[in-house]
Parts: C-alpha cells; structure tokens; sequence
C-alpha cells in the first residue's frame, strides 16, 4: 500500500496540504489567519484536480501543426479549474471587506473578544 | 486546549483522506476513466471547429461560451457586494 | 531613502509589466494564459502603482466613474459579441456555425470571435481588481 500511495505522490500532497489548511482555520482566533487558512485549503483542492489530468510523457494541449499525432494531457480539469479560481477570489475579496467592517465596529480581530463583546451588550 | 482538540478531530480524517489517495487510479496513467472519449473529441476537433490552437482556450470560449459569460458576472456581483459592505446603503449615510 | 529607491524602479518597471499582461491577453487562443490571467497580470500593475505612488496620484488618471464605466464595459461586451451569432442566424454565442470566418489556426487573427471576447473578459478583470482595491483602501 505504500508503494502505491508513493506512486501517487500529488493525491497525498493534496491531502496534506489540505489538511494544513483545516489545522489553520481551527486552531487560530484571529479571523485574517482563518481567511488565509481557507486560501490554502482552496489550493490543494485545485492541484487535486488538476493532477488528476496528467497523462505521462504528454505535452500541453497546444496543438503543434508540424506533427498532429503526439500525446496530449487531458485539457478539461484546467478549463473547469479557472471558474474555481474565479469563485476563490471573489469569496477571499468579500471575506476581507467584511473583517474590515467588523473592525471598523468591535475595535478588535479577535473571535473570542468578539463574542465576549456581543454577549455583554445583549444584556 | 483549542490546538489539542483541533489535532485530534482533524486526525482521522487526514487518515482517510490519506487511504483514499491509496485507492484512486494509478498516477499519469493514460488509460485512466479520466481520458475517455471527451477529450479525445475536443483534441481532435477542436481546431477545425474552433479555430484556436489553444485547446483550453477553445473549451473555455467557444464550447463552454455560457459558463464564462455568467462568470463574469460572478465577478461583477462579488464588487457589488464588498461596495455594499463598506459603503453602506445611502439611507444611512445622511444622518 | 527607501522610497526614493522604490519609486525610481517601480517607474521603470511599470511599462514592461503591463506589457506582459497585454501580451498574454492578446494571445489567449495561441499561448497558455488567456483573459482572466491576463487580466490580473493588468490589475495587479496597477494596484502596485498604488502601493508605491499613493492613491491620490492613481485616482487623477483612472478616477471613479471611468473604473465602473470600463467595469460594465466587459461585461456588456462579452453579451453583445454573443448577439452577433443570434442576428446571423444562428443560435446565441455561436462563432462558426453562424458562418464567421474562422482564418488559419495558428494567426494572430484567427479563432473568429474567440479573440474579440478574450479582450473583453481581460479589461473586464483587470478593471475589477483596481475597483476592488479602491474600495478596501478608501477611509472616509
């Protein structure tokens, strides 16, 4: 089994990159940190896909006319992965206006003293 | 106390994502599911019938034209949104 | 001191880099790339003018109305260039079967309306990114 799993090296520095993002968004209060964590599990879900395309000994799907009949890698997961990256960046701009309004009323970045004011002024 | 706890839920599901990555088709295979006749379509076709000879650009612009459309007013729409979060409505700017 | 170093590089540094951008949005159908990573390579440039020459000085040349004019531009482009299909006969969006020449694959001018809705979608982002970057920078 670990000879197969070292044969699929991208699917496990998928996981793992993944999984360092979820440590990310768990583990700090500070809300920039979370949106950084959410940047990096985004990451490894886009090298998952397209990894899943590869082809060995292929070249990129730009199609040589001197001579048509070479392998190529598969062109579809890189064609779904821009609208991807699209939504990433908008979720990442909308997170970070709103981090910056919350500041702008609590003072603070901080979750946990977020919440110790809110719970006060419901009082 | 909050780190402890985060390791020890995150544990077992870095284990099975780690024993899926185990079970899926062999890496840069090329008879992998992935490589069945779709992309063979648009490899071979997507020249005469496109007319770039970039093949990602082709999928992107002329066979998937509505995707990208409304893409863009996802774009559009995440603008919207961040000038109405820190601008506000103008009801409450004329105070 | 530091400032003055940052300027005089940045000014020299400015033309190759949108270049750059202008050049991988212009190539989108013969090169890998394409409108929107053209389009970030453009509004990246810009938000760097800002960082370094402050904001007053970027909105003197691109101020607000003509940022959300260029903004509404993309998008209405990309949906007028698909009626251009729809008045030929065909269906919405269609580039060769409504009989647009589609010029010999591997020209500058070849791909029919593939290169026309490429530049659209570049302005489009490049002027979202400045928009954006106006609007988290701005205090009142």
């Amino acid at each position: 089994m670990a000879e197969k799993l070292l044969h699929n090296y991208p699917y496990l520095i998928a996981a793992l990159i993944f999984a360092v993002g979820c440590y990310i968004v768990l583990s700090h209060t500070n809300l920039m940190r979370k949106i950084i964590g959410v940047n990096v599990m985004e990451t490894a879900v886009f090298l998952f896909l397209v990894a899943a395309g590869n082809v060995r000994g292929g070249k990129p799907p730009i199609i040589d006319l001197a001579n048509p009949d070479v392998a190529y890698v598969n062109p579809l997961p890189s064609a779904l992965i821009l609208t991807g990256i699209v939504v990433s960046v908008s979720v990442t701009a909308l997170s970070l206006a709103l981090v910056v309004r919350i500041h702008r009323q609590y003072g603070t970045i901080d979750a946990d003293e977020i919440a110790a004011i809110r719970s006060a002024e419901d009082v | 106390m909050r780190k402890i706890f985060a390791l020890v839920v995150l544990l077992p599901c870095v284990a099975a994502l780690i024993l899926l990555a185990a079970e899926l088709p062999p890496y840069a295979c090329p008879d992998n599911p992935t490589n069945n006749e779709v992309p063979a379509r648009y490899l071979e076709k997507g020249v005469e019938e496109a007319g770039a000879i970039n093949i990602v650009t082709d999928i992107i612009v002329d066979y998937r034209a509505y995707d990208t459309l409304i893409e863009t007013t996802v774009l559009f729409t995440a603008l919207v949104a961040v000038m109405l979060v820190l601008k506000g409505v103008e009801k409450q700017n004329a105070r | 001191m530091p400032d003055k170093i940052l300027r005089e590089i940045t000014s020299l540094l400015l033309p190759f880099i949108q270049m750059y951008g202008i050049y991988v949005v212009f190539h989108g159908h013969l090169s890998p790339g394409g409108g929107f990573a053209g389009g970030m390579v453009l509004g990246v440039s810009l938000v760097l003018y800002i960082l370094v020459f402050g904001l007053d000085s970027c909105l003197r040349k691109i101020p607000h109305h003509l940022s959300s004019a260029l903004e509404s531009f993309g998008t209405l482009w990309y949906a007028a260039v698909g009626f251009v299909g729809l008045l030929r006969g065909a269906s919405f969006l269609m580039n060769k079967g409504a009989g647009i020449d589609v010029g010999t694959p591997g020209e500058l001018f070849s791909g029919g309306l593939i290169f026309i809705i490429t530049i659209g979608v570049g302005v489009k982002v490049a002027s979202t990114m400045l928009s954006l970057f106006y609007t988290l920078v701005e205090e009142d």
